[in-house]
């Protein structure tokens, strides 16, 4: 998938890539990854990458495609568990839990951390039923009101029960783009995970899309605890606190996002920040 | 000469146009070295006046040999004196006949009889308007072919698009194709049409349609003993629905359940090797499964119903039944298979990525967005088990029992198709042309499940495409 040779030119030989630069730990970590190795049979994928997910704060994963980086957030909720060739090593936990441990509940985790996709991907249902679709299966609601009650709460904090109150019926599948990706959203945190993953969630979308659902990725910090993997280099600025930096599937570099877009400390973040490549 | 020589004398000439093509083109461009400021590539001009030498003088020799026997019968039978031509068609017929054998192989010693002189006579004019025919066929084909040739040749010029000719010759080759299937269906419906309305002639549709009995065996002669000649299909019809129905109730939640497990489940080395097994059983012959039916499945019945005390016939309807059902599961699981992966992964990630398990994704996800292909795979299935006739010819039985017990004897459609007609060479009976009356009917239901079935099947392609 890499090509080794046509990314060399970039990469003079005396760049360090064995260690990551910058600060992987947070003080209060919602979730830590020690040493993941991530392989899709022989090929490994991600190469001993370390780091924190701080609590209530959005960390960006940027990187030049093919780094590992979507992979690296699959990782997060064992999604790739479905993918019968990929095998994971290290330690992640979740709040000081294993999460790859024998006796945890892959089902159970994916509740606790929901994703949100690249391309936006309603169920061929109505509006409400997209949104009830997790409370049911988790049995979060006991009866016709409260399951109205999270439906409708959710909506509001993903921002668009206004567009929608007047046809929680209609197919969700007929919304706009943007719209599919906040309704996309608002089914995640109707199971009221306590982190989102996001793949490149505003890919799919032009650009007043993309602005809707970057501020309420910011207004969502509050509650919740988010890892965005972007294309964007803008977007990760805009969105984030913390940002790592991806390359053929190493973590080369993390810290505050403001110092990695204005500071970088290694050769091949400065390079990809600035344009060089990627 | 006969047609197949003049085949061979015909792909000759075009072979040799196609050379001649070539050569053409290329003395018209000049050389070789300018040929590429030809409208089109030498080979191109070449290809084309080989086809248009062959085929205008395929096509000559195809309506020729479409007409010729009946245009020559008419000329041999206006020679022929006036009062046989007088004669009705059927001894017209016998008449004509004695002098194409005559004809064909002359007996030498000539009766003294006056009309078996006629008639060595007549063969004798037969002999000679045959030969100049063959002759005229010959002579025409060459003439045909050589014109066109020399009019194509006639029209290049260093402009003339070879090229574009050429794309629609093959265009029209191509179309010429697919109007053979589109004509056999057609001809096939018109056939069983003229005769089933001979046969509504002599029995009423309304009793065919609505009559309950069906017994089709008339007496030849006034002394034999024979059915009443009573043709209700509805016990055919009602059997056909049994037998089918049984057929689906096994079929449809085996294939399903088989589909969702190779598709979701299942390794993908599993997969390799279970999907080519499945796609072997629906290679078996169905004659083979009619054996199976018969030998295996039908005694198994009896016998296991003779134990819990129940009267099952040695010829069930659920032997049948439920051995068509084996033989429809690969249709369905194929073809549900299909439907469930084209289902997008998107989908199936969103759900399970919100913590539900797979058989929840299953059932609320991906079955529901698969439905209507899988409703499409149903149908043609279900099209498939009406038209079915070597299990039930070997398995379902004969008497036509209007019964809704599958363990009672029933017969189908197909089976009394076959039973009319098996050993008979007149369809004039009522007997006999009742056979194209189901064949009709059959054909229309069958038509119209398939036509509703792709339209299911056309429908959800657009949704995800």
């Amino acid at each position: 998938m890499i090509d080794l040779s046509s990314s060399e030119s970039l990469v003079s030989d005396d760049i360090d890539l064995s260690k990551t630069v910058g600060e992987i730990y947070a003080d209060d970590a919602k979730m830590s990854m020690r040493n993941v190795n991530v392989f899709y049979d022989e090929k490994q994928a991600i190469d001993n990458v370390s780091l924190d997910l701080a609590r209530n704060q959005v960390t960006a994963l940027i990187g030049p495609s093919g780094c590992g980086k979507s992979t690296f957030l699959r990782c997060l909720n064992r999604m790739n568990d479905t993918i019968p060739i990929c095998r994971v090593e290290g330690d992640l936990r979740l709040e000081d839990e294993d999460i790859y441990a024998k006796k945890l509940d892959p089902v159970l985790l994916r509740a606790r951390v929901g994703m949100v996709f690249q391309k936006p991907n309603p169920f061929p249902k109505s509006i409400y039923d997209n949104v009830a679709y997790g409370p049911k299966i988790h049995g979060l609601a006991t009866n016709k009101a409260e399951l109205d009650e999270i439906v409708v709460s959710s909506l509001q904090r993903a921002g668009l029960f206004n567009e929608v109150k007047d046809r929680l019926d209609a197919p969700g599948t007929g919304l706009s783009g943007g719209q599919q990706q906040r309704l996309c959203i608002a089914r995640t945190i109707a199971v009221s995970p306590e982190v989102i993953l996001m793949d490149e969630p505003a890919s799919a979308l032009d650009p007043i899309a993309t602005a809707v659902i970057e501020e309420l990725i910011d207004e969502l910090r509050e509650k919740y605890t988010i890892a965005i993997v972007t294309h964007s280099m803008q977007q990760a600025a805009r969105v984030s606190q913390t940002t790592a930096y991806f390359h053929m599937g190493k973590l080369v570099e993390m810290g505050k996002t403001e110092q990695i877009f204005t500071n970088p400390v290694h050769e091949l973040t400065e390079n990809y920040i600035t344009g060089r490549f990627g | 000469m006969n047609s197949s020589t003049l085949i061979f004398v015909i792909l000759f000439l075009a072979l040799f146009s196609y050379w001649f093509g070539i050569q053409r083109s290329v003395k018209m461009a000049g050389g070789i070295t300018k040929v590429k400021y030809l409208a089109s590539l030498p080979r191109q001009y070449g290809l084309l006046t080989a086809l248009w030498c062959g085929l205008p003088a395929l096509i000559v020799l195809f309506i020729w040999s479409a007409f010729e026997s009946s245009v020559l019968e008419s000329l041999l039978i206006g020679v022929l004196p006036a009062e046989i031509q007088a004669l009705p068609s059927a001894e017209l017929g016998l008449y004509l006949n004695d002098i194409k054998i005559i004809a064909a192989e002359p007996i030498l010693d000539l009766s003294s009889q006056n009309e078996a002189l006629e008639k060595y006579q007549a063969a004798n004019y037969l002999q000679n308007i045959t030969a100049n025919a063959a002759w005229l066929k010959s002579a025409l084909i060459v003439v045909v072919a050589l014109t066109s040739v020399g009019f194509i040749i006639s029209r290049f010029s260093t402009e003339f698009g070879a090229r574009v000719k050429l794309e629609n010759i093959v265009r029209v080759v191509l179309m010429a194709c697919s109007g053979i299937a589109v004509l056999t269906t057609l001809g096939i419906i018109l056939s069983v049409l003229f005769e089933s309305i001979q046969f509504f002639s002599a029995v009423p549709p309304w009793e065919f349609l609505f009559g309950t009995e069906w017994s089709p065996q008339t007496a030849m002669r006034t002394d034999q003993v024979a059915g009443s000649g009573a043709f209700g299909a509805i016990p055919l019809f009602a059997g056909t629905l049994l037998i089918t129905a049984i057929a689906m109730v096994f079929s449809v939640p085996v294939g399903l359940m088989t589909a969702i497990y190779l598709s979701q489940y299942a390794s993908p080395r599993l997969r390799s090797i279970a999907k080519p097994m499945l796609e072997i059983l629906a290679g078996v012959p169905t004659v083979v499964y009619g054996f199976f039916a018969a030998l295996t499945v039908a005694p198994f019945i009896r016998d296991t119903g003779d134990l819990m005390g129940l009267s099952v016939a040695s010829e069930s309807a659920l032997a049948a039944g439920i051995v068509m059902g084996i033989m429809i599961i690969p249709f369905v699981s194929s073809l549900s298979d299909d439907a469930i992966n084209a289902v997008p992964k998107a989908l199936k990630e969103g759900s399970l990525g919100m913590g539900a398990t797979l058989s929840e994704t299953i059932k609320l996800v991906l079955l529901p967005a698969a439905i209507p292909g899988i409703v499409g795979a149903i149908l043609l299935a279900v099209s498939r088990a009406i038209g079915e006739t070597m299990i039930v010819v070997m398995a379902a039985g004969m008497a036509a029992n209007l019964t809704a017990n599958p363990l009672e004897s029933v017969t189908t459609v197909t089976v009394q198709i076959v039973t009319l007609l098996t050993g008979d060479q007149e369809f004039d009976s009522p007997k006999t042309l009742a056979a194209f009356a189901l064949g009709l009917m059959l054909f229309v239901t069958t038509l119209a499940l398939n036509v509703f079935a792709l339209k299911v099947v056309r429908k959800y392609r657009e949704q995800y495409d």
